[in-house]
């Protein structure tokens, strides 16, 4: 059953507060590119995914592979707002002998499907579990973030190449188009340019969208699952550091926390 | 003397996992000839993939399969796994502790022709040094597959090493066989040499030779690199006072380094080590090559006359 869609919005606010809150609290972090992913995420664990919180381990749970892994901090309060550990241990992220490292490590937090921080590697781990339910005869799908300026490496395409050679329908890539990196925006930095000629040229089905709007965004998804004979990818066009004003576009947002008085005025502005 | 080469064994033990356990998935990256992979391919089509000339994406590949409760052998050349997908390896499968069985083909400079390129010789430092991994190093056919089926069994990420040419068939079918524990196969008491691989039959030529000047030599088949047996090396530097170790692999930080590494920690002894010495390797033929590298009985002979005079 889908949540209502107020309901999604204000989750989506919760969770934003809580990136703030969080990289705040740890003193650095990941915030820009969190804030581009809230709605992605919101709607795969709250409108998506076959997923149970009391069943971390479930066989037959779709899978999330979180390629860029420096966006913990979405995936983590996400998780803790579906229900997989208390939201409390949060503002635990990247202190010492947390269960939040600073990039996600499934043996140490229970609902995270893989281990990540080094770009450029979800895509494969997707492939490979698509086709481990192929032969175990399940169902399961396998959602993929990843960041545009990840798409840099070529890994990456090699994983394309291969899920569409073995025709992986259960595999749909997400792509967090928010047109920022580290050194800059991604069309300065090495172009992507047309991206979604890109994919479809490498016999994937492209779903471009807003992904900062839940309606369009669920019913990518959606879309997505309807496709049967090749994977998919949501090309999201994002806003990086959306929902507090003084880090949307802002490259320097990337990997630095707010101190006390940028997290008052972000949470002000994200406020209800 | 029957030769073969030890990927044989690594071939032959795919086909009985094939056989015996359903889950057990091949991966390969352009290489299933070479790396024997292609006649698990043939017999069982629908759980070989080949992911094409993609080390990198093999290996994450191998990851997911992992996840999803499968025990993938990720194969291909040491010099394109070991180095080339090394992050791979160490941030996706190891950090995770994913049961990933990776068999890295044409170790060693005995690759020949091929030269410099192709020879891996660094696999035992890159692998050994990764937390949760494990390392065999087979040293004939028969333990090749000994190595593989217990590699199956093992959970987490082991690393297989294994060499292109065929060398002499030296352990038996019967012989014990046990993952982590160091196989005697000479009695000595004088010197005690340590190897890994096929080298390690020029390891024996060279017990045998030493023992007519009436040298009494031990010699120790270290085949599990990590965990390493450091109960059977402490004890070969209490009986035999000295140490020679001897690998087709870059010494330092290779076999001679892990030895080394046990040995000041437990037991200091003198050690002499046989390999490769910082250098990379060229086109040959592999005996030339290992003359020219000091590869042979002859020069583990020298070593073993050099450690003893620094007893
Ligand atoms: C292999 C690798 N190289 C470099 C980095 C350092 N790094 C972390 S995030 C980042 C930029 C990522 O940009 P993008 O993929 O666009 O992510 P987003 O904008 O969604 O945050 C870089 C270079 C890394 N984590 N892994
Ligand atoms: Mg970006």
């Amino acid at each position: 059953m889908r949540a209502d869609l107020q309901e999604l919005k204000a989750l989506c606010k919760e969770v934003r507060r809580d990136i703030v809150k969080m990289t705040a609290a740890a003193g650095s972090g990941h915030p820009g590119g969190s804030l581009s992913s809230v709605e992605l995420l919101v709607g795969l664990y709250f409108a998506k995914m076959r997923h149970d919180p009391q069943r971390p381990d479930w066989a037959d749970r779709d899978r999330f592979i979180l390629s860029k892994g420096h966006v913990a901090p979405v995936l983590y309060s996400v998780l803790a707002r579906a229900g997989y550990f208390p939201v409390e241990e949060l503002l635990t992220l990247r202190k010492l002998g947390s269960r939040l490292q600073g990039h996600p490590s499934m043996l140490s937090l229970p609902g995270i499907d893989n281990s990540s921080g080094s770009l450029g590697q979800g895509l494969s781990q997707a492939n490979g579990l698509a086709l481990a339910a192929r032969l175990n005869k399940q169902d399961y799908r396998v959602y993929c973030l990843l960041g545009d300026g990840e798409l840099q490496e070529g890994q990456v395409w090699e994983a394309v190449m291969t899920a569409a050679h073995y025709k992986l329908s259960s595999v749909c890539a997400i792509v967090d188009y928010n047109n920022l990196q580290i050194d800059g925006p991604v069309e300065e930095v090495i172009g992507l340019h047309p991206l979604a000629d890109k994919w479809q040229a490498f016999n994937w089905h492209v779903i471009s969208i807003d992904g900062h709007d839940l309606e369009q965004v669920l019913a990518a998804y959606d879309e997505a699952e309807n496709v049967k004979d090749k994977p998919s990818v949501i090309i999201a066009k994002t806003i990086k550091g959306k929902g507090v004003s003084f880090m949307e576009n802002v490259a320097g947002w990337h990997g630095r926390a707010p101190n006390q008085e940028e997290l008052a005025k972000a949470l002000a502005e994200l406020a209800n | 003397m029957i030769k073969k080469p030890t990927r044989d064994g690594y071939g032959e033990a795919l086909l009985i996992l094939g056989e015996s356990n359903p889950d057990v998935v091949v991966l390969d990256a352009d290489l299933a000839m070479s790396t024997r992979t292609n006649w698990f391919r043939d017999k069982y089509p629908e759980r070989f993939f080949d992911i094409g000339i993609a080390e990198q994406d093999m290996l994450g590949t191998a990851a997911g399969l992992a996840m999803g409760g499968k025990i993938p052998f990720a194969t291909t050349y040491g010099v394109f796994i070991a180095g080339r997908a090394w992050d791979q390896i160490r941030t996706t499968i190891c950090y995770a502790n994913l049961n990933v069985k990776i068999g890295g083909m044409h170790g060693g400079i005995s690759v020949g022709a091929d030269g410099a390129t192709h020879q891996a010789l660094e696999e035992i430092a890159l692998m050994r040094v990764i937390p949760n991994m494990k390392m065999i190093v087979p040293c004939d056919a028969i333990e090749g597959r000994k190595a593989t089926l217990a590699a199956a069994e093992i959970p987490g990420p082991v690393y297989l090493r294994f060499a292109r040419e065929a060398t002499p068939i030296f352990t038996k079918e019967e012989d014990e066989w046990q993952f982590g524990k160091a196989n005697l196969l000479r009695a000595g008491t004088d010197v005690t040499i340590i190897g890994c691989g096929p080298i390690l039959y020029e390891a024996l030529l060279a017990a045998d030779q030493m023992a007519q000047e009436g040298i009494s030599c031990r010699v120790l088949n270290m085949h599990t690199i990590k965990p390493i047996d450091t109960e059977a090396i402490v004890a070969a530097a209490e009986e035999t006072g000295a140490i020679v170790t001897v690998e087709e692999h870059q010494v330092n930080a290779g076999l001679g380094g892990a030895v080394a590494e046990v040995l000041v920690k437990n037991k200091p002894v003198p050690v002499e080590m046989v390999g490769i010495m910082d250098t990379f390797g060229e086109s040959g033929n592999p005996d030339e090559l290992a003359i020219k590298y000091g590869l042979t009985h002859r020069d583990i002979m020298t070593a073993v006359r050099r450690v003893l005079n620094r007893k």
